[in-house]
C-alpha cells in the first residue's frame, strides 16, 4: 500500500485529537483513572481504528474481522474513546466510564461491550492470548491478523516472555505486538524500577522482527503495520516510542499523571490546549 | 446405578488420569475444534494418545504454566474448545490469575485439567500434591468443577466438559485406583450419584473423588457392624446437587465428608455450607486439616492421613454418637 498522503495524515492526526479530548473528558466525569498512558496511545488507536484494521463497528463480531487485543487494560479509555469516535457505540456513552451499571468498566470486561477482544487489567497477559488466537486462526486459515497492545512496563511479568518465546518458537506472522514504549511505570521511570533495554535485541534474539517508530507519527505507525503484514515466518513487534500525557504540554512525559486523572479546573485547560493543537490554531469553541 | 461387580473383592484398577486420556480422544473424534495444550507432561498427563492421534490439534507449551492459561483463553476466542493440561500444582496453583481474568471473568470455553491431584501422588512429596486447587476453582464465578470417583467416569466427565460450554476444571490423580462405574452408570455434571444406599440410614457419607472407593468400603464394614449407611458420589463439587445433599443428609441425620484435599475451601466446606443453612446435621470431615503431604506410598499416605475406609468407619461411629448428644 502507498504511503499515507499528507491529506490522510491529517486526517488521522485530528481523530487522534478528538479521542484525546474525549479521554479528558471522560477521565474528569469518572473522577479516578490513568491519564498519561491513554494520551500517549492515542495516535496509534486512531491509526488502528481509522486505517489500520480491517473492523466494521456496527458487526463487532464479523468472523473475519482483525482482533486488537490491550494487553494493559489500564488505559482502555483511549479504546472506549477510540471505538466510540469510529461508531461502535454513542460517544455520549464514554463519559460513564467507571460509573455503576456502564458497560465501560474500569478495565475492559469482554463479556460487557461488545468490541472487545478480552478481559484485562492484571498486566502481562494479552500476549499470551493475542498469540493463542493467532496460532487458532492459523489452524483454520484465516487470512486476519491479530494485534496485541501492550505497555513497557509490564514487561517486568514473567508471563510476556513466556508469550514472547512461544509466539517466536511458533512463527506467527499474522500476530503484531505493539509496545508503548513510554517509559513509565507507577513507581517510576523504567529503567530505575527495572531497566528493560535492551527491548530491541531481547525480541530479536526470541525470533521476532521488530521496527522502531516515533508513536505519533501515524504514517510511520502505518508503515510498520504494512511490512509487518509482509513479514514471513515471524512475528513482528512494533516498538513505538510515545510521550506519556501527549499533546499536554503540562503533563508531557511527568510519570505522577501514570494513574490519576485531571481535576475540572486542569481539564478545561488541557481541552482548551487540546482544540488549539497546543496553541497552533484558534479553538471553535473559543 | 450398574456398577461393577465383585468391586470389594477383586477390584479392576486405572488411574483417573488415563480416564482422561481416552475421553480426551474420543472428544476429540466428536469436535474438531477440540484442542489439547501441554505443559511439557505430555505422557504423565496422558494427552499422548490424543497427541498421537491429532497431532495438527496437539500445542506444546514448555514449562510455562501462566502462558498455558492466556493462550487457552485465546484458543478459545476462535472457537476452539481447549483442554489445557498440567499438575494441579502449577495448573490451577501457579496460574490462578490468568484462570481468574482470562478464563473465568472472561468466560472462556476453556477447560482446565489438573492431574497428580491428592497426597496419593505419592513419592514426590508435597509439592507435587494438589490440595488446595479444589478451593481456588470454586470460588471463581462461572467455574464448574468436577473430581470423577474412578477412570471411567473421568472418560465420561472428559466427554461431557467437552460438550459443555463454560469454563470447567477438570481433577485427575495419578495412582491406579478402583473403577466401580461402568459404561452403563449415569453421568451428568451437577447430579450426584448415591452409590450406596439404605433402607433407614443412620448416616450419610459425601465423597469425591478416588476416595469414593473407601467410602463404599467403609459402608461395607459398617454394614458388618449393623449400621447402615448411604454413600453419594459428589464428582460434581460446583454446581453441587443441593437437592441430593439435603436429602440424604435429611434422612440420616448425621454427615461424614471425604476428600483428598484440605477441607477448608473443599467438599468438606461445600457440604457444610448448604447443610447450615438447609439442613443443619453433624458433619465429620475426612480430608487435610491444614497441613501439606509428604513422601511415602500412596497408601501409606492414605492411611497417615486418616482417609482409608477404616478412618472413614470411625468418623461415621464419632458423628452418629454427636447426633444422639
Amino acid at each position: 500500500m502507498a504511503p499515507l498522503t499528507d491529506v490522510e495524515v491529517n486526517e488521522l492526526d485530528q481523530k487522534a485529537a478528538a479521542i484525546r479530548a474525549t479521554i479528558i473528558e471522560m477521565l474528569v466525569a469518572a473522577g479516578s483513572g490513568h491519564t498519561a498512558g491513554p494520551l500517549g496511545m492515542a495516535d496509534i488507536f486512531a491509526a488502528l481504528y481509522f486505517r489500520v484494521l480491517n473492523h466494521d463497528p456496527k458487526n463487532p463480531d464479523w468472523a473475519q474481522r482483525d482482533r486488537l487485543i490491550l494487553s494493559n487494560g489500564h488505559i482502555v479509555p483511549v479504546r472506549y474513546a477510540a471505538m466510540a469516535h469510529a461508531g461502535y457505540f454513542p460517544v455520549e456513552e464514554c463519559l460513564t466510564l467507571r460509573k455503576f451499571g456502564s458497560r465501560l468498566q474500569g478495565h475492559p470486561e469482554r463479556t460487557r461491550l461488545p468490541g472487545l477482544e478480552t478481559t484485562s487489567g492484571p498486566l502481562g497477559s494479552g500476549l499470551s492470548q493475542a498469540a493463542g488466537m493467532a496460532y487458532a486462526a492459523r489452524m483454520n486459515g484465516e487470512k486476519n491478523h491479530i494485534y496485541c497492545a501492550m505497555s513497557d512496563g509490564e514487561h517486568d511479568a514473567g508471563n510476556i516472555w513466556e508469550a514472547v518465546l512461544w509466539a517466536g518458537a511458533n512463527k506467527l506472522s499474522n500476530l503484531t505486538g505493539i509496545i508503548d514504549r513510554n517509559n513509565i511505570q507507577i513507581d517510576g521511570y523504567t529503567e530505575s524500577i527495572m531497566p528493560l533495554e535492551p527491548l530491541r535485541e531481547k525480541y530479536e534474539s526470541f525470533g521476532w522482527h521488530v521496527l522502531e517508530i516515533d508513536g505519533h507519527n501515524v504514517a510511520q505507525f502505518v508503515a510498520a503495520c504494512e511490512e509487518a503484514k509482509a513479514i514471513y515466518e515471524k512475528p513482528t513487534l512494533i516498538l513505538a516510542h510515545t510521550i506519556p500525557g501527549k499533546g499536554i504540554r503540562e503533563i508531557e512525559g511527568d510519570y505522577r499523571w501514570h494513574g490519576k486523572p485531571p481535576t475540572k479546573e486542569e481539564a478545561g485547560v488541557f481541552l482548551n490546549e487540546l482544540r488549539t493543537l497546543q496553541g497552533k490554531i484558534a479553538s471553535e469553541h473559543q | 446405578m450398574k456398577l461393577k461387580e465383585n468391586i470389594f473383592t477383586k477390584p479392576e484398577t486405572a488411574a483417573t488420569r488415563d480416564g482422561f486420556g481416552t475421553g480426551l480422544v474420543e472428544a476429540g473424534e466428536r469436535d474438531v475444534n477440540v484442542v489439547a495444550l501441554s505443559a511439557d507432561l505430555t505422557e504423565s498427563t496422558r494427552v499422548e494418545a490424543f497427541k498421537k492421534k491429532f497431532p495438527e490439534r496437539f500445542v506444546e507449551v514448555g514449562v510455562a504454566e501462566q502462558n498455558l492459561a492466556a493462550l487457552a483463553s485465546g484458543f478459545a476466542a476462535y472457537g476452539k474448545v481447549p483442554f489445557m493440561t498440567s499438575y494441579a500444582s502449577f495448573n490451577p496453583g501457579r496460574n490462578n490469575e490468568q484462570i481468574r481474568t482470562t478464563i473465568s471473568l472472561n468466560q472462556a470455553n476453556v477447560k482446565v485439567c489438573g492431574m497428580h491431584a491428592g497426597v496419593s501422588v505419592g513419592p514426590d512429596g508435597a509439592t507435587h500434591q494438589a490440595l488446595e486447587d479444589i478451593a481456588l476453582m470454586r470460588v471463581q464465578p462461572n467455574m464448574t468443577v468436577i473430581n470423577p470417583c474412578d477412570a471411567e467416569e473421568a472418560r465420561k466427565a472428559t466427554l461431557a466438559a467437552a460438550a459443555f460450554v463454560g469454563p470447567v476444571y477438570l481433577r485427575f490423580g495419578r495412582e491406579k485406583t478402583a473403577v466401580m462405574t461402568t459404561s452403563e452408570t449415569p453421568f451428568e455434571i451437577g447430579k450426584a450419584n448415591v452409590l450406596w444406599k439404605s433402607e433407614a440410614p443412620a448416616v450419610a457419607i459425601f465423597a469425591t473423588g478416588s476416595l469414593v472407593y473407601n467410602a463404599l468400603s467403609a459402608a461395607k464394614i459398617l454394614e458388618g457392624k449393623g449400621i447402615q449407611a448411604s454413600v453419594v458420589n459428589i464428582h460434581t463439587i460446583k454446581p453441587l446437587d443441593r437437592e441430593a445433599i439435603v436429602r440424604e443428609a435429611h434422612a440420616a441425620g448425621a454427615v461424614v465428608t471425604v476428600e483428598e484435599h484440605q477441607i477448608a475451601g473443599g467438599l468438606g466446606s461445600a457440604i457444610a455450607e448448604v447443610l447450615a443453612a438447609e439442613c443443619p446435621v453433624p458433619i465429620e470431615f475426612i480430608g487435610m486439616h491444614d497441613e501439606f503431604g509428604q513422601s511415602g506410598t500412596p497408601d501409606e499416605l492414605i492411611k497417615h492421613y486418616k482417609m482409608d475406609a477404616e478412618s472413614i468407619v470411625a468418623a461415621a461411629e464419632k458423628v452418629m454418637q454427636r447426633k444422639k448428644i
